[in-house]
């Protein structure tokens, strides 16, 4: 009879496997549909809308130039976009470097004082007059044709309010940033099943675009405990505005190079997923709200705990492992019998959890080569998917336990 | 307007397929599990033979000399490989498992055989075996008997002529808590039985390697070991 922490595992092992073949269902379902969706744009555009981007940014001196510049090398007609600076009232040399772009026509530049990335949305939306309008952070750079594949969409569905992009990292050097670059692959497969489904609940930062109309119908960006991209979406989907996922417009964001500014950037995320889950509860099992109700923001909201509980059950594991070696080591010195060793099949773990985690597994790495070949547009498999299978689940959960603690005891969680 | 339709069909498939994988995954595990218990019943029928056939030798040849018996040969040498796959299983079932108590019960009577068919050919040919009989409990109330289990482990590693036995101290078998008996061992975990001597509490590799009783296993392993030694100088030449 296994034990309670057994049964635990049991159901967290069983709601991860539904999940990897809920979405793999809705891959094989739609993967013709997908395929189109990867015919080159050529002259499908009809007629370009107009378009304004607002990009906030906040001590980004580093990064803004090549931001806007990025913008500016976009394939779309000049006339027709429209790049709105916003400068939150930055300490450093950000204003000075967004000024040698004031004579460029299609750039206007703001500055105020500090309010928070939704102040500086909010500023940026009262100047924008285009048909649609949409953000880009000062730390991230768009592809060429990441507009005109977005615009595509808006153009052949009159209902769909907002478009987000496939976000990648920008040339990952350390480990850390290779991780970075397998997860944010993830999310391209993840982003765009949820499309599918109706169920997307974050329209990221880096290029997600909006119909301006709605921002009159529905207001401003909040600040939505420092996650108004989240809560916007959420807004979106509490009142039926369709959402979808141009997984071919790609868009790069500079990922945080330590630990130190992953963790708060993760702290941040996770805490703010909290919140505004909890703000926007009553879309919780609610058919209306159909499979993000039903079964996304349950599901996303379940992983939490069992990310967590997985993975501190596995370092204890390795804790008893790791003290059994060294009470051997202490009691009886150095045992290597490097000619003692010899397979019996009887010695191969074949509990229920095992065959479970195994299989599991194999669901990660199918997912994982999808989203590679959606993201990248290959599956070659290189030391970066083995720094993440390797690192991932032993760093999340850093972020994951402070997360849940700080909205647990209301603690406030920083920007930066 | 995002119309959000529920595709429930997809939602069943989802969950009949993830239910069809787990239920093949646990018979998968029971399979193997099932499979793993015929090894360690198999091994232990392999050691009953080899006992009875030994006991019945003895029994033909009641005047027969120690070499006809075949001397400590007779002996099985399956028990240690039965007592570490009877520990893993006991360690991923559990000590409560039903099935690893009988099989436990049914190893722990295996070695107090081998244990008495050891002490008639010992009388038969005259020698001096050295055995270790050894008590633990697996019932949370003895810290050392981990570590003890090592030193015995390493000890009959390096003295492959040595013969451990270990029990559960706590075992519901009449013959083992007769041989408590029999040799007065106190409920001192972890407890060992050398000769005639009965030692408690724990006793590393160099406490135990020092008593008198294992002087002989000392001896025959330095005069092995000296003749591997003449054996490679004689072929390198030297």
């Amino acid at each position: 009879m296994p034990d309670a922490s057994n049964i635990i595992v049991y159901i967290f092992l069983f709601i991860s496997l539904y999940y990897e073949i809920f979405l793999l269902i809705t891959y094989f379902e739609r993967r013709f549909e997908m395929q189109e969706e990867n015919i080159p744009i050529g002259n499908r555009i009809k007629k370009y809308p107009t378009a304004s981007i607002i990009v906030p940014c906040w001590n980004e001196e580093k990064t803004i130039s090549k931001t806007i510049h990025s913008l500016l090398n976009l394939d779309y007609p000049k006339n027709k976009l429209q790049i709105i600076v916003v400068d939150d009232g930055s300490t450093d040399g950000t204003w000075k470097t967004i000024q040698k772009f004031q004579t460029n026509p299609q750039i206007s530049i703001h500055r105020k004082e500090n309010g928070g990335k939704y102040t500086a949305l909010n500023f940026g939306l009262t100047l924008v007059t285009s048909e649609l309008v949409g953000c880009l952070d000062a730390d991230s750079y768009v592809d060429k044709d990441a507009l005109k594949h977005i615009v595509l969409y808006f153009q052949n569905d009159k209902e769909v309010k907002a478009v987000t992009p496939s976000v990648q990292i920008w040339k990952p050097e350390t480990i850390l940033q290779m991780i970075q670059k397998v997860e944010y692959g993830w999310g391209t497969f993840v982003r765009k099943m949820l499309s599918y489904l109706g169920a997307m609940y974050v329209t990221p930062g880096p290029f997600s675009i909006f119909r301006t109309e709605l921002f009159a119908e529905l207001g401003g960006y909040r600040h939505a405990h420092q996650t108004e991209d989240m809560e916007l979406a959420l807004r979106l989907q509490t009142n039926h505005y369709k959402m979808v996922n141009a997984h071919n417009a790609r868009v790069y964001t500079v990922a945080p190079r330590t630990l130190g500014k992953l963790y708060k950037q993760r702290l941040r995320w996770t805490y703010g997923f909290i919140k505004n889950t909890f703000d926007y509860k009553f879309l919780l099992f609610r058919k209306e709200y159909g499979n993000l109700g039903m079964f996304v923001l349950p599901i996303a909201f379940i992983s939490l705990f069992s990310s967590l509980y997985i993975v501190i059950s596995t370092i204890g594991t390795v804790i008893t492992k790791t003290t059994t070696a060294y009470v051997k080591w202490q009691t009886i010195g150095f045992d290597f019998k490097p000619n003692g060793f010899s397979f019996d099949w009887f010695y191969v773990h074949t509990e229920v959890i095992t065959i479970m985690s195994i299989i599991v597994f194999i669901g990660t790495l199918t997912i994982l080569f999808t989203s590679r070949k959606m993201a990248e547009g290959h599956r070659k498999i290189g030391m970066d998917v083995v720094y993440f299978l390797a690192l991932y689940s032993f760093i999340a959960p850093l972020w994951l336990g402070k997360a849940l603690f700080n909205a647990a005891f209301s603690v406030k969680t920083n920007w930066r | 307007m995002n119309k959000n339709l529920i595709n429930w069909k997809k939602y069943a498939y989802s969950f009949g397929i993830t239910a069809a994988i787990f239920v093949t995954a646990i018979y998968i595990s029971n399979f193997f599990g099932q499979k793993k218990i015929d090894e360690i019943r198999s091994i232990q029928d392999k050691i009953a033979i080899d006992i009875l056939s030994s006991e019945t030798q003895f029994a033909l040849l009641e005047q027969a000399s120690c070499e006809d018996v075949g001397g400590a040969s007779a002996l099985s040498s399956e028990l240690e490989n039965l007592e570490n796959k009877l520990s893993f299983t006991e360690r991923d079932r559990g000590s409560n498992d039903p099935e690893v108590i009988t099989l436990k019960r049914y190893y722990s009577l295996l070695e107090i055989k081998d244990y008495l068919l050891l002490q008639k050919i010992s009388q038969k040919c005259k020698t001096t075996p050295v055995t270790i009989i050894y008590f633990y409990s697996n019932k949370g109330d003895c810290s050392d008997c981990t570590k003890m289990g090592y030193v015995l482990t390493k000890l009959r590693e390096t003295y492959p002529a040595l013969r451990v036995y270990s029990f559960d101290y706590n075992i519901d078998l009449s013959a083992v808590q007769t041989l408590i008996g029999v040799k007065n061992v106190k409920n001192e975990l972890p407890a060992i039985v050398i000769g005639n001597k009965n030692l408690y509490g724990f006793q590393s590799v160099e406490a135990i390697e020092a008593l008198p009783e294992l002087k002989p296993l000392k001896d025959a392993l330095m005069a092995s070991s000296t003749t591997k030694k003449m054996q490679n100088a004689t072929s390198t030449g030297r």
